[in-house]
């Protein structure tokens, strides 16, 4: 064999190749998918300062699903996630090993080089408590286009009414943009801080149990939100509510004490796990 | 399977489970009885049968409503999920076999039971002593959560469809030597089909069974033996 195709072989099969090329990582690596990818997570551990939190995790994030992260307290689900937007940078000692390669720019997300402001930009996330910030209406969502570095009072005004309809709150709210988010409901307030994430245009949304502050009305209102958001972004949902996680979810990844016990399809995960951890789980059993 | 962190849960679980149980016994009985009143003409033991059957109706309709109220408090998930909707269809099928039982019941006054020739009780005999066998499997192997079981009792259907086969050439010979038997005969066709539709339901129970305890669906073909089809032409 020549050794020019040798190499070219040799470099086929590597790490590197695979790391770097997502069509062949798609079928060597496990937990593999059919879908296209927005993220895949390669190998990625975190450590708060000494405590290793996430213990090589393999997840692909599927383009325009939702994939639910599920698993009891304290299972890294929200550390995993967190992971997405670098939120961990915000304190000190905390330390990431692996990839969070955003796709198709082929990007490693929690690189050091990687500014995470820029990450921040790409990956929106939305917590347990609706947090508005202490402005108008328009200023909340307002705030995430200036970040942007967008001034035009035209374009910022387009935009926000843009958003505010994609969060189902336009209609709520077009009357009264001047008063403050905290006259809000709790559920206007969850979804004025949706179209506050969406404002920057986002690749990647990432949901902090979105619902758990919620009463079951405003909660179906996010829910079809979040069906109508999932055909334009990438969305990943970290949920305590296992019906909320089978009603919406594409994927699901079960974690248990800082691992990924099992990832599959909706379908697999809530009606025949393969893991006896998992069926413990979603069933409410000892484990 | 580890027991749920909330007691009433497996509670509820239990008490469709014990449901189970008690239509796949009562079913195996009316089975028995059915054959047992054909072949010794024993019309009142017939009509019990026919008093059975109510029963077992209430039985369906006091498990349906269990497992509706179970799945409306508990959203089950996995494996109980699949327990629920399993429970549901198999009683469905217990139900329908209580309903062929009672068929062969009714047609006890007009078989004319005591005048069947005796090679003849003896093929009926065999095949519903196959059939009878097959439910008692079915409902053991459920309780006692046997999934490779299921699959060779769902294999094992074949057996009641070769015994249906000869009896169906049996009979239709019995008709070709008397026309005066044809009226019997008819009705005894007619049981002996009920007995092979009643080695279906089992089929389908083995199915959803092991449904039920695997999550993995068995291949949609199984032995098929019923050749009646071709004796008649």
């Amino acid at each position: 064999m020549p050794e020019a195709i040798m190499n070219q072989e040799t470099y086929r099969q590597s790490e590197f190749a695979r790391a770097s090329d997502p069509s062949v990582a798609a079928g060597s690596r496990p937990n593999a998918i059919s879908d296209t990818l927005k993220a895949d997570v390669r190998g990625l551990s975190f450590w708060y300062d000494q405590f290793q939190a996430l213990k090589n995790i393999d997840l692909p994030i599927a383009e325009k699903k939702v994939t639910a992260l599920i698993g009891a307290s304290g299972c890294g689900k929200s550390t995993l996630l967190r992971c997405f937007n670098r939120m961990h940078d915000l304190y000190p000692g905390n330390r990431y090993d692996g990839e969070i390669v955003l796709l198709p720019e082929n990007q490693n997300i929690v690189d050091k080089g990687i500014d995470p402001i820029r990450v921040r930009l790409k990956a929106g996330m939305v917590f347990q408590k609706p947090n508005p910030f202490p402005k108008s209406i328009f200023e909340n969502v307002a705030s995430g286009l200036r970040v942007r570095g967008i001034r035009d009072r035209a374009v910022i005004a387009g935009r926000v009414e843009e958003v505010l309809r994609e969060a189902a709150l336009w209609d709520e709210v077009k009357d009264r943009l001047d008063q403050s988010a905290y006259a809000l409901s709790g559920g206007q307030q969850q979804r004025l801080c949706i179209a506050r994430t969406l404002a920057p245009e986002p690749e990647l949304i990432l949901l902090d149990e979105p619902t758990s502050a919620l009463d079951p009305i405003a909660t179906a209102k996010i829910e079809e939100l979040i069906e109508k958001l999932r055909d334009h972004y990438a969305i990943v949902i970290v949920t305590h509510s296992m019906q909320q996680a089978a009603r919406i979810s594409a994927y699901c990844a079960f974690m248990h004490l800082g691992q990924l016990v099992e990832f599959g399809t909706n379908e697999t995960i809530f009606t025949s796990p393969k893991e006896k951890r998992t069926q413990d789980y979603i069933t409410g059993r000892f484990g | 399977m580890s027991e749920h962190i909330v007691t009433s849960f497996d509670q509820d679980l239990e008490r469709i489970d014990k449901l189970i149980r008690d239509m796949g016994e009562l079913g195996a009985e009316m089975v028995a009885d059915a054959t047992r009143a054909l072949l010794s003409s024993d019309e009142p033991l017939a009509q019990r049968i026919v008093s059975e059957d109510v029963i077992m109706d209430a039985r369906q309709r006091e498990l349906d409503d269990a497992a509706i109220a179970l799945i409306a408090k508990r959203q089950p998930m996995a494996q109980d999920l699949r327990t629920v909707i399993g429970a549901i269809r198999i009683a469905a099928d217990l139900e329908r076999i209580g309903d062929l039982a009672k068929n062969v019941a009714k047609r006890v006054p007009s078989a004319g039971g005591s005048t069947i020739p005796k090679p003849l009780s003896g093929s009926l005999q065999t095949m519903s002593e196959l059939v009878l066998a097959q439910v008692r499997r079915a409902i053991a192997m459920y309780a006692s959560r046997d999934a490779e079981g299921l699959v060779s009792l769902r294999e094992d259907d074949e057996r009641i469809d070769i015994q249906y086969t000869s009896l169906f050439r049996e009979l239709l010979t019995y008709m070709m030597e008397d026309p005066r038997n044809i009226t019997s005969c008819t009705h005894l066709i007619f049981c002996a089909k009920n007995l092979e539709r009643i080695g279906d339901h089992v089929t389908n129970i083995a199915e959803n069974g092991y449904y039920t305890l695997t999550g993995q669906q068995l291949p949609a073909t199984r032995p098929k033996a019923d050749e009646t089809a071709a004796a008649q032409g």
